[in-house]
C-alpha cells in the first residue's frame, strides 16, 4: 500500500504546488459567475419556492467546479507524464492497477473538494444555502467528483495529444457540465430538452447535491445516487480493463 | 549461480517493422553483462519488455525467477532501469523525486540511502534543487539514482554515457562498478565500446532483432580478430616477401595482419634482411569496435 499512498501523495502535491491555477483560479471563476448570473436573473427566476435565485446557484456552481477541476487533475496529469516520458516512473516500479487507479482518482478528488470548499466558502459571503441533508451533500459531491475523475483517466490514457484531451474537455465535458441544471431548474426547460437532460448523469449528480442543500430537487436523490453510482461502477471497470491491458501506456 | 535474466524466444512486432524475432539469452547472478547492437538493433524494446514498458508478441522474460507478465510485481521489485531518454517531473525538486521513487517501491524512510546516493552521484548540494534547473548531467545522474533507490538486485542502464563528459563517466562507472562487486547484476546498453570492453565480462550482439554473437568478452575478443602489426620502413618499401601480409597502408606505414605475436619474429628477420630498417613498430590488440564491426558485417552476408 505504500506504493499507493505514496503516488497518492505526489498526485496531490502536483496540484498543490500549483494552487494558484488549480484551486485558486476554479473558485474566482466559479464567483465571477455567481456576480454575473445573479445580478441578471435574481429578481426574475426563482427555481424553487422560497429559495433566493442567488442561494439557488451556488452548489450547482460548486459542483460543477468539482466536476471540471476532478476531471482536469487526472486527465492532465496523465498525459503530461506521457508526453514528457516520466510515465516510465510510474509504470516501472511493482505498482498494482487497483494501487495506480485509486491514486489517481482519489487524489483527483481531492482536488475537486478542495475546489468544492474553496467555492462554497466564497460564495458564502453572497448568500448562504441552506444545509438540509448534508449527507447527500457528501456523498454527491464524493460520487460526482469520483465519476469525473475516472473520466479523466479514461481521457488522459486514450489522448495522444493535447490538442484531442482539450477537444474532449471542450466539446464533451464543458457542455455535460454546463447544460446540466446548474444555471437553471430542469423543469422549465421544453418537454424534449427536459428528456435529453435526464440522460445526463452530471444532472443527476447536481440534483441530489442540491437536494442535500434544500431539501427539494427535480428527481429523487435516491434516483439521482443510482444513476450516478452506476456510472461510476461501469467507468471503474471500464478504467481498470484499460491499466490492466496498457491500452496506450504498455505497448 | 543462478539466473538474473532469461529471455526466451522474444518476438515483436511493431506494425510492419520486427523488432525481435526470437531473442534468446540469459545473464547469469553478478554479471557485468553488455548488450550490444547498433541502432534499431532491438535492445531498447528488450529492455522495455523487461521492464513491463512494452508486452512481447511472443516469448517470456524472466528476472531472478519471476516472469515479467504474470509475476510482474515481484519482477519490478527486483529490477532498476535507467532508460535512455533524460525525462524527469518538473514539479519536483532532486529529493523529492527520490524519495517519490522510494515510496514507489515500498520504502518508506530511505533517507539514509538516498543521501548516500546523491553523495556518490555528486548531487549532494543539487538535493533541494528544482528537476528543471539541472544541467543534462545532473539530470542523467538523478535518472541512475531514481533506478537504485530501492537496491535491486538487476541494475539494467541503457546508454548512460551518451552525451556525458569524461569526467561524468568516470565517476558513474566507478559507481556502477562497486555496485558489481557487492554483488548487483548489472546489464549495459551502449555506443561507446571501449565502455563495454573495459567494465564488461560477457557480451551479447543484437542486429535487426536477432542475436548474432553471445560469448565471454575474452573469447570474443580471441576468436574474431587477428592482431595488427603497423610498421613505418626507411626506405619506405615493403619487401615483396611481406606482401601478402599487407593489410592496409596507413599514415605512411604498413598495417600487417599478425596471426599470433610468434609471427613477429619472421617479420623482423626478412626486414633485416632486406635491409630495411624500422622507424617505428606498434602492435594493435584486437579491441571490441573490430570484433563488433566484424560480426555486423559478416551477418549482413
Amino acid at each position: 500500500m505504500q506504493g499507493f499512498y505514496t503516488l497518492f501523495t505526489k498526485e496531490i502535491l502536483r496540484f498543490w504546488k500549483v494552487s494558484f491555477q488549480t484551486v485558486a483560479a476554479p473558485v474566482l471563476t466559479a464567483v465571477l459567475y455567481l456576480m454575473i448570473f445573479s445580478h441578471v436573473l435574481e429578481s426574475h427566476v426563482e427555481a424553487y419556492p422560497g429559495v433566493r435565485y442567488t442561494a439557488f446557484l451556488i452548489p450547482g456552481l460548486a459542483m460543477m467546479s468539482m466536476l471540471q477541476n476532478a476531471f482536469a487533475n487526472t486527465s492532465s496529469s496523465l498525459i503530461q507524464s506521457k508526453l514528457t516520458g516520466n510515465i516510465v516512473y510510474i509504470l516501472l516500479p511493482p505498482l498494482s492497477h487497483f494501487e495506480f487507479f485509486m491514486a489517481y482518482v482519489l487524489a483527483a478528488i481531492g482536488r475537486g473538494v478542495f475546489v468544492g470548499v474553496g467555492v462554497l466558502a466564497v460564495c458564502a459571503t453572497f448568500a448562504v444555502p441552506s444545509f438540509a441533508e448534508p449527507a447527500w451533500i457528501i456523498i454527491f459531491a464524493l460520487l460526482g467528483s469520483g465519476v469525473l475523475a475516472v473520466l479523466g483517466l479514461i481521457a488522459g490514457i486514450w489522448a495522444e495529444k493535447f490538442d484531442q484531451l482539450a477537444a474532449f474537455q471542450n466539446f464533451v465535458i464543458v457542455p455535460l457540465t454546463f447544460l446540466s441544471g446548474v444555471f437553471y431548474s430542469i423543469h422549465s426547460l421544453p418537454a424534449f430538452w427536459l428528456g435529453v437532460s435526464h440522460l445526463n448523469p452530471v444532472f443527476y449528480m447536481i440534483d441530489g447535491f442540491r437536494y442535500g442543500f434544500f431539501g427539494v430537487g427535480d428527481v429523487s436523490p435516491w434516483l439521482s445516487f443510482g444513476v450516478v453510482a452506476t456510472t461510476f461502477v461501469l467507468l471503474a471497470a471500464f478504467a481498470l480493463h484499460l491499466l490492466r491491458t496498457g491500452y496506450k501506456l504498455r505497448h | 549461480m543462478s539466473v538474473a535474466i532469461r529471455f526466451s524466444d522474444v518476438k515483436k512486432r511493431f506494425g510492419e517493422v520486427e523488432a525481435l524475432r526470437g531473442v534468446t539469452f540469459e545473464v547469469q547472478e553478478g554479471e557485468f553483462f553488455a548488450l550490444l547492437g547498433p541502432n534499431g538493433a532491438g535492445k531498447t524494446t528488450l529492455i522495455s519488455i523487461l521492464g513491463g514498458l512494452t508486452r512481447p508478441d511472443s516469448g517470456a522474460v524472466s528476472v531472478l525467477g519471476s516472469n515479467v507478465q504474470q509475476d510482474y510485481l515481484a519482477a519490478r521489485r527486483k529490477l532498476g532501469i535507467v532508460p535512455q531518454e533524460l525525462t524527469f517531473d518538473p514539479f519536483f525538486t532532486v529529493r523529492e523525486t527520490l524519495q517519490f521513487q522510494s515510496g514507489y517501491f515500498g520504502l518508506r524512510k530511505n533517507d539514509a540511502w538516498i543521501d548516500e546516493l546523491l553523495s556518490n552521484l555528486g548531487l549532494a548540494d543539487k538535493a533541494q534543487a528544482n528537476m528543471r534547473s539541472l544541467s543534462g548531467g545532473m539530470k542523467r545522474r538523478v535518472m541512475v539514482a531514481q533506478a537504485l533507490v530501492h537496491k535491486p538486485p538487476v541494475i539494467v542502464l541503457d546508454e548512460p554515457t551518451a552525451g556525458v563528459d569524461v569526467e561524468l563517466r568516470q565517476t558513474l562507472w566507478d559507481f556502477i562498478s562497486r555496485l558489481n562487486r557487492d554483488g548487483h547484476t548489472i546489464v549495459l546498453t551502449t555506443h561507446y565500446l571501449e565502455e563495454a570492453e573495459a567494465l564488461c565480462s560477457r557480451i551479447a550482439m543484437l542486429k535487426q532483432g536477432e542475436l548474432v554473437a553471445l560469448d565471454d568478452k575474452q573469447a570474443l575478443l580471441k576468436a574474431d580478430s587477428a592482431r595488427a602489426l603497423t610498421l613505418k620502413l626507411f626506405p619506405d618499401v615493403l619487401p615483396a616477401a611481406l606482401r601478402p601480409m599487407l593489410v592496409q597502408e596507413q599514415d605512411g606505414g604498413y598495417v600487417l595482419k599478425l596471426d599470433d605475436c610468434n609471427a613477429l619474429e619472421p617479420i623482423l628477420v626478412v626486414l633485416r634482411e632486406a635491409g630495411v630498417a624500422i622507424r617505428d613498430i606498434g602492435i594493435q590488440k584486437p579491441d571490441l569496435e573490430a570484433v563488433f564491426l566484424e560480426v555486423m558485417g559478416r551477418k549482413a552476408q
